[in-house]
């Protein structure tokens, strides 16, 4: 059997190369794809853990079910942001769009 | 088993790759390709975690929903032709430092203490569970999250409006 620490090493690696893509992307629907990526290593570990943890009741799956209705909602929310955005300044990325900064 | 751990092996450095692709590569179009690609490998993933259920339902949602609405949200602003020379911004070497401590902190806490659990040798059919779970323990974050969808829903047809 699959030891229970590669899953969640897996799901550290994809989350902190998410992280990365988070921080430096400039265009803002990358950064929707990386925060997707982040969220979907969330999913592996909490699935992870109610596949290993015992007499679990797959509260695990329970949640990552309310987790992806989540990143659903954030995906649609946040693109219609970047359609709004792009449609006022022409550009999406992020570090163009200072109106509000100082 | 040692089957098992290879097919695990694979898939991992399939998911890790098409994720380095997302987050690295230049051209933002092939990055959602590449962005297909991690959530079929994550979908196989849960498959090997029984989880047959969230795998489908992975497939139906990331797969078929999100990545086809990130694609039409690419093709109508970037000028796919206008290759831009910069895709990361000026703080990557900082966000490189503090996410290499990340997974540093992340591998340690993960091989340190709960490496040892190991579960039952395999679950049962999980779709009538999750299905009984979700209409009685878990009715009020389900209807909770019901509502949340359709406000997100109208949200996003009012910002994406013309006036």
């Amino acid at each position: 059997m699959i030891p229970l620490s590669h899953f969640l090493i897996l799901g550290a690696i994809i989350f902190s190369l998410g992280v990365f893509g988070a921080l430096t992307r400039r265009n803002a629907i990358a950064i929707l794809m990386s925060i997707e990526l982040m969220l979907n290593a969330v999913n592996l570990n909490f699935i992870a853990f109610a596949r290993y943890l015992p007499r679990t009741l797959l509260q695990g799956q329970v949640f990552a079910i309310f987790v992806i209705t989540v990143a659903a909602a954030e995906a649609a929310v946040g693109l219609a942001i970047v359609l709004g955005l792009y449609r006022n300044f022409k550009t999406v990325n992020v570090d163009e769009i200072n109106l509000m900064k100082w | 088993m040692p089957v098992k751990l290879g097919i695990f092996y694979f898939l991992a450095a399939f998911t890790v790759w098409a994720a380095a692709v997302v987050v690295l590569g230049k051209n933002i179009v092939r990055a959602a390709v590449a962005l297909i690609f991690s959530f079929c490998g994550m979908a196989a993933l849960y498959v090997l975690l029984d989880a047959e259920f969230l795998a489908a339902v992975q497939v139906l949602i990331y797969v078929g929903g999100i990545t086809i609405l990130l694609l039409f949200a690419i093709m109508l602003t970037s000028r796919i032709s206008a290759k831009t020379a910069r895709v990361i911004n000026d703080q990557a070497f900082l966000s490189g430092i503090a996410v290499v401590g990340l997974v540093v902190g992340l591998i340690y806490v993960s091989t340190s203490g709960i490496a040892a659990i190991s579960g039952p040798p395999r679950l049962p059919e999980t779709a009538p569970f999750l299905g009984r779970a979700l209409l009685t323990t878990y009715a009020l974050p389900f209807e909770v999250v019901s509502v949340l969808l359709l406000a997100a829903m109208v949200g996003a047809i009012i910002l994406a409006r013309k006036e």
